[in-house]
């Protein structure tokens, strides 16, 4: 396959991913057989490794690596999980391609694994300490959608500061059934705990208001 | 195959909440980049609270009137003002929304929704407009259930499906180009005649599965689980009827998103912040630029240069004004 990303992005990328403070692993998880997006998804992650000496990659099969699949909630392919220098899972998922608009979520996840601060006021962080439910924030996205990366990143720097977060990117296209399930027809859609719905890129605020409800 | 739209330089996150700031901005659009730059030129303390960064330029597909660009995404455009910003670092605080403002003796007070509170002597309202709605029975019911504000984001969800395009400025044609390569029917319902430009009127000819309805109302949006379809009002024939679709997308323009000022400045009879020639409110040391304002075209090219004229009447009123009252 030709490469995704031109000479242009690729610089971009190199330059984006300079500031990053310690070493990053994703561990993608493919399928054989038919799947959506799962061939470009490992290219694309193939690619980005080449442009920054703190990114790794870990290539996994979701029915050979099953019981680890199983440990970071991974049920989809292509489906990435993001860990920290010391290997720990966050909380930080993409299901599908990060592509078009979405590539500047999967940047910054690259970027605030990498150990950067994310200059949140003192009263959120206290605000986020209290979440000691377990919370999933799903996050659907469509590639040519400009407001979809914020709501993302958001759901993400929520998981990297509370163990008992989550936070998943699902790109509707490539899992339009789930879509269909979760009656998305408009982007972003945030789903948090299967329950509570929030539409378009909120502030933080609105999460945090939606978490201490839960 | 994909695009990457790579937007290259980040914000700056380092916001100091000492101290009263010259002249703090709110929005970060055409109007409220070009009022940082005009602003930090002059030397005053200058600070961006937004929401989004980018303001409405994101709810465009592509701008093809913003002079030195034949055509840009309104997305790359909103990346290359913060590029220029960011080379004079102007400190962005991003991710929220101001929920109150009020006027202290000289200066300004800003609530901020994460909770702290920010001090200007200056404060430049740019927080332009929300997308309007037709506000009939149906439309809250089916949001996001067929019922769409966003061309860019929501088009592939209308795969093979027949959509209705509310509205005939440029937003709505825009709109009908975003949709016709996933929709394999598009239907254009607007009350009155077209008010979009000719040239994007020419490229509307091009799109075989568009059909229009001039001068016919929308009354509703019909549905179940999901929207089926519209009920209209055809007023040459003063007939009802209905048309079935299973996307609605809404172009009719923006209300001003001029909230934060009720009570405090004065507002017309839309919402929109009355100004003066100096882009000044009724309130002294008070600044409104852009779509919020009663200024009737909004085009991005205005909004800028009303930012501009914003920043350099708020360094004026700081350096007479302000000083003489202290």
């Amino acid at each position: 396959m030709a490469n995704l990303l031109n000479e242009e992005n690729k610089k971009q990328i190199r330059d984006f991913l300079k500031p990053m403070k310690n070493p990053i692993t994703m561990v993608l998880f493919t399928k054989e057989g038919s799947c959506q997006t799962c061939k470009e998804t490992k290219q694309l992650l193939s690619e980005v490794e080449t442009l920054s000496d703190k990114v790794n990659v870990e290539y996994k099969d979701l029915n050979q690596d099953s019981a680890l699949a199983e440990e970071y909630g991974v049920t989809m392919a292509p489906s990435f999980v993001v860990l920290d220098a010391q290997g720990m899972y966050k909380g930080v998922k993409f299901n599908g391609i990060p592509a078009g608009h979405e590539i500047n979520s999967f940047l910054s996840a690259l970027i605030d694994m990498s150990g950067h601060d994310f200059g949140f006021d003192k009263k959120v962080l206290e605000r986020l300490k209290k979440i000691d439910k377990p919370v999933n924030i799903k996050v659907f996205i469509t590639l040519s959608c400009p407001h979809c990366p914020g709501a993302v990143q958001n759901a993400h720097r929520l998981a990297m500061l509370n163990e008992n977060i989550e936070g998943e990117m699902i790109e509707a296209q490539t899992f339009a059934e789930l879509s269909n399930q979760y009656d998305v027809s408009g982007v972003p859609k945030i789903v948090i705990n299967d329950k509570h719905e929030l539409m378009g890129n909120q502030p933080l605020e609105s999460y945090l208001d939606t978490l201490e409800k839960l | 195959m994909f695009d990457f739209n790579v937007e290259t330089t980040k914000e700056s996150s380092v916001f100091d909440e000492t101290g009263l700031w010259d002249f703090l901005i709110i929005g970060s659009g055409p109007a409220g980049f070009n009022a940082a730059l005009y602003a930090k030129r002059k030397g005053l303390s200058v600070g961006i609270l937004t929401d989004e960064i980018g303001g409405q330029l994101h709810n465009t597909t592509t701008v093809d009137n913003y002079l030195g660009y034949s055509l840009i995404d309104g997305a790359d455009l909103s990346a290359k003002f913060l590029d220029h910003i960011n080379t004079l670092a102007i400190p962005i605080l991003k991710n929220i929304r101001v929920t109150k403002l009020k006027k202290d003796n000289q200066d300004f007070e800003l609530g901020i929704s994460d909770g702290r509170t920010l001090k200007a002597k200056t404060v430049l309202i740019a927080t332009g407009g929300l997308p309007r709605k037709l506000d009939i029975p149906g439309e809250e019911a089916y949001a996001n259930r067929g019922v769409s504000y966003c061309a860019t984001c929501d088009a592939p969800f209308y795969k093979d499906k027949h959509v209705i395009v509310a509205g005939g400025g440029n937003s709505a044609a825009e709109g009908v180009i975003d949709l016709a390569a996933w929709a394999n029917k598009i239907t254009v319902v607007h009350r009155s005649q077209w008010r979009a430009d000719e040239i994007l009127l020419e490229k509307l000819k091009d799109i075989p599965q568009l059909s229009v309805h001039l001068e016919t109302e929308i009354k509703a949006v019909l549905g179940d689980k999901r929207m089926t379809g519209v009920a209209v009002y055809d007023k040459l024939k003063k007939k009802t009827y209905e048309i079935a679709a299973e996307g609605l997308l809404i172009e009719i323009g923006n209300v001003p998103n001029s909230n934060l000022v009720f009570g405090l400045a004065k507002t017309n009879d839309k919402g929109e912040i009355i100004v003066g020639a100096n882009q000044m409110t009724s309130v002294a040391g008070l600044f409104a630029a852009g779509d919020v304002t009663t200024q009737p075209d909004k085009q991005i090219i205005i909004s800028t240069a009303e930012g501009a004229k914003a920043a350099l009447a708020a360094n004026q009123y700081l350096n007479k004004t302000y000083k003489e009252r202290r």
